[in-house]
């Protein structure tokens, strides 16, 4: 059992939990993600780690609630306690080396892509970041970014705050005015990752993006995660629990994550129904 | 007089046509007279071939004989001066091709029930509810990684000698296989957890959530331990590289059965997703296969077919499996092999079936000359493409061992194809670090599993008690 040592409420949707994990906190790095059970029964779902602090023993998560997992996760207080949580699985960010960066995060996957940024400013790498949101209410972590950032561009689809449009626009205008960028790393909706990729092709500049499929086991046995990679023409099957999270955007293949992303969508649907009237009944 | 019936006494079982249907046990398991009368089958031979048959040399005619004195504790103390997991090995072992295959009653008629003899034994010794007692400790410590068989027969043989033993396990169960790959109907999760808890009454614990490779390093380990023992199991599922296999509803068989078993999506509404009904094609033709092709029906399936590229006789499952999947309605197209897996595509491309599986193209194939295992090897027949109609297709062709441990640990060598290498007592190419199963050997049985499990804790007693 692990205890769920803080809970805060980012947005209406988003919600970040502070769990007792210290064999976890040891280890852990940007990039890495943890699974976690909420309850016997429950389904195994992984988690970006959001921070880490290896003296108190504890992980961050942030997650969305979208489906029941996410809802019965968020019911939870603090001083509870979570059934499983296992980790830090994945490789971690490659951060080494890099001079300057610019980081592109989209909706909650800003919450995956700050401890990226941290990272790489630790190493001493300039980083430029853009966040995107759909609209105000749903913006995080923005003085996070602030201070991990030498610039951040706050984005949001309706213009209600910061600027207009998408993330593509700004970094379009990066990648045209300063040519000395190493590497984009990008982590939000497929999406937005795909458009990402192709901005980042049209100027050669090299594009990491961290892939969040559906998983089990999250340590290499079911190959439920598994992605195609496009590598010199020749079509690579990869496992995101063991090889990624991180990929190399040029070689993704994002339709078919997309479309793999949806394979239980009806039944995550009725299950997520399911779970808010329940607990609607509880009240 | 022994019993000269040239046929075992039969198994009972459901009906097929009802547990097609449901996820309870197939075979009910002798009762005392159907286990004595298969017992004084056995002839109890001076040179009993039958235990050469065992990967860990069970005494068999002196179990079976105790089984005909109506000792069945005493029948039980034998076999598990031999195997720590008998109701398991009982229900899984493929008798047919060891202990049975070697016995004299074999050669005119069928060999004596070994395995249903050996079942009947550990379900009525389980039946009693013994006390188990915790051996006095020695002292010393030992870390395990991997809670399957090999695992927890290591664990089991260590912690009777007073070994101080801890078993790290990565998913939230402690089983293994037998947990998450072997299905209900085959081997009811209460005898494994039966098992579990006897190791933790003898003092054994259970740490459930550590990756070692990521949570813990093997190193890391060796710091708070005289010796560890890697039983980690197989890896990676592997795919054929033919076009489709990224389509929803293409699932690995580690995958189905991790969803069905471990995650218990078979139950009434759950909490993991499985796909549920429709036409299921299994590609494969091993244990896994049949227990993933039985899953499929009983989760609704209104077809399943067994697609395997060679003939019934190289067909390696064990052949009780393939007579209750038969007997269950599996459609076995054999000498079948898949070249595509065609994707439903509609002109409207909001349509929800976009993307799924629709059919699966196969190439008729013939049986050549044997390869270097002795099998003959199966070719393709030019031109002799067809389709089924499915709705999900289910790869069951096997694992490459899993990067983690390996990757992590300087030093550790393994093949070419990624196996831990270990010497004849189950060391690694490390001191202090021994490991055994389907992580030195790929994909094998529970039994071989359990065999170096023994091996490694012998092994490891030696080295320890040495020192």
């Amino acid at each position: 059992m692990f205890k769920i040592i803080k809970k805060e409420v980012l947005n209406p949707t988003v919600t970040k939990m502070v769990i007792e994990a210290p064999l976890v906190a040891k280890k852990a790095k940007a990039g890495q993600f943890i699974i976690l059970r909420v309850s016997k029964e429950g389904e195994r779902i992984p988690l970006t780690v959001a921070d880490y602090d290896r003296e108190k023993g504890t992980i961050t998560i942030i997650f969305q609630i979208v489906g029941a997992t996410t809802y019965i996760l968020n019911q939870k207080e603090e001083g509870d306690y979570i059934e499983d949580f296992v980790g830090p699985l994945g490789v971690p960010t490659k951060v080494d080396g890099l001079k300057k960066v610019c980081v592109v995060g989209g909706g909650v996957g800003c919450a995956i892509a700050l401890p990226v940024a941290r990272a790489l400013k630790e190493n001493g790498c300039e980083v430029v970041s853009i966040i995107g949101f759909r609209n105000k209410d749903l913006l995080i972590l923005e003085d996070e970014f602030r201070q991990a950032s030498s610039e951040l561009i706050v984005m949001s689809d309706d213009g209600s705050y910061g600027r207009k449009g998408n993330v593509t626009v700004p970094l379009k205008e990066l990648l045209e005015n300063q040519k000395d960028f190493d590497k984009v790393i990008t982590i939000g909706p497929l999406i937005m990752m795909k458009y990402v990729v192709l901005t980042c092709k049209e100027f050669s500049v090299p594009v990491d993006v961290s892939m969040n499929p559906i998983m089990i086991d999250g340590t290499g046995m079911c190959g439920g995660c598994r992605l195609s990679l496009n590598v010199d023409g020749k079509k690579v099957t990869k496992f995101a629990c063991v090889d990624g999270p991180d990929f190399d955007g040029y070689e993704v293949d994002f339709d078919e994550a997309m479309a793999r992303n949806r394979m239980y969508s009806s039944f995550e649907k009725h299950k997520y129904d399911a779970a808010c009237n329940l607990f609607k009944e509880v009240k | 007089m022994p019993n000269m019936s040239l046929n075992k006494n039969p198994m009972p079982m459901q009906d097929p046509k009802v547990r097609a249907k449901n996820f309870e046990e197939v075979t009910y398991g002798y009762s005392k007279e159907a286990a004595q009368n298969e017992a004084d089958r056995c002839l109890n031979c001076k040179n009993p071939l039958c235990v050469t048959g065992c990967p860990v040399n069970i005494s068999i005619p002196e179990f079976i004989n105790k089984i005909k004195e109506g000792d069945y504790n005493g029948a039980y103390e034998v076999i598990s001066l031999s195997s720590s997991l008998p109701a398991v090995c009982g229900r899984v072992c493929p008798q047919e091709s060891q202990c049975e295959a070697k016995c004299v009653r074999g050669i005119k008629g069928e060999p004596v029930g070994i395995g249903r003899l050996e079942r009947f034994v550990a379900d009525y010794h389980n039946s009693l509810d013994i006390e188990v007692n915790k051996p006095i400790s020695n002292g010393h410590k030992v870390a395990i990684v991997g809670s399957g068989p090999s695992g927890l027969t290591c664990a089991g043989d260590l912690a009777k000698k007073g070994y101080e033993v801890t078993i790290y396990e990565a998913l939230h169960a402690a089983g293994g296989v037998l947990v998450y790959g072997i299905p209900e109907f085959r081997l009811p999760k209460t005898i494994v957890q039966k098992e579990v808890d006897n190791l933790i009454k003898m003092g054994v614990k259970v740490i459930t959530n550590v990756v070692v490779g990521k949570t813990l390093t093997v190193d890391e380990l060796l710091e708070e331990y005289e010796a560890v023992y890697i039983g980690s199991g197989a890896g990676l599922p592997s795919f054929m590289g033919i076009p489709g296999e990224s389509l929803n509803g293409v699932y690995s068989a580690n995958e189905f059965l991790t969803r069905s078993n471990l995650m218990k999506a078979y139950l009434d509404d759950p909490d993991t997703p499985i796909m549920k009904g429709g036409k299921v094609a299994v590609v494969g033709g091993g244990n896994v296969a049949m227990d993933a092709a039985r899953t499929a029906l009983r989760l609704g399936a209104e077809h399943v077919y067994i697609v395997y590229r060679r003939s019934m006789e190289e067909l390696p499952a064990r052949k009780e499996e393939v007579e209750h999947a038969i007997e269950e309605g599996i459609d076995f197209r054999l000498l079948n092999n898949p070249v595509e897996i065609i994707g439903y595509q509609s002109s409207d491309p909001k349509d929800p079936k976009n993307g799924y599986v629709k059919a699966m193209k196969c190439i008729k194939m013939e049986l050549g000359e044997p390869d270097e295992n002795g099998r003959r090897r199966p070719i393709e027949i030019p031109g002799s493409e067809f389709e089924i109609e499915v709705d999900a297709v289910i790869m069951s062709i096997g694992t490459t061992p899993n990067p983690l441990i390996k990757s992590t640990t300087e030093g550790l060598e393994v093949t070419r194809k990624g196996g831990i290498i270990v010497d004849d007592n189950g060391k690694t190419s490390r001191d202090r670090i021994y490991a055994g199963g389907d992580a030195v050997t790929g994909a094998a049985t529970v039994i071989s599993a359990m065999g170096a499990g023994k091996l490694a804790a012998k092994s490891i007693d030696e080295y320890i008690m040495n020192k």
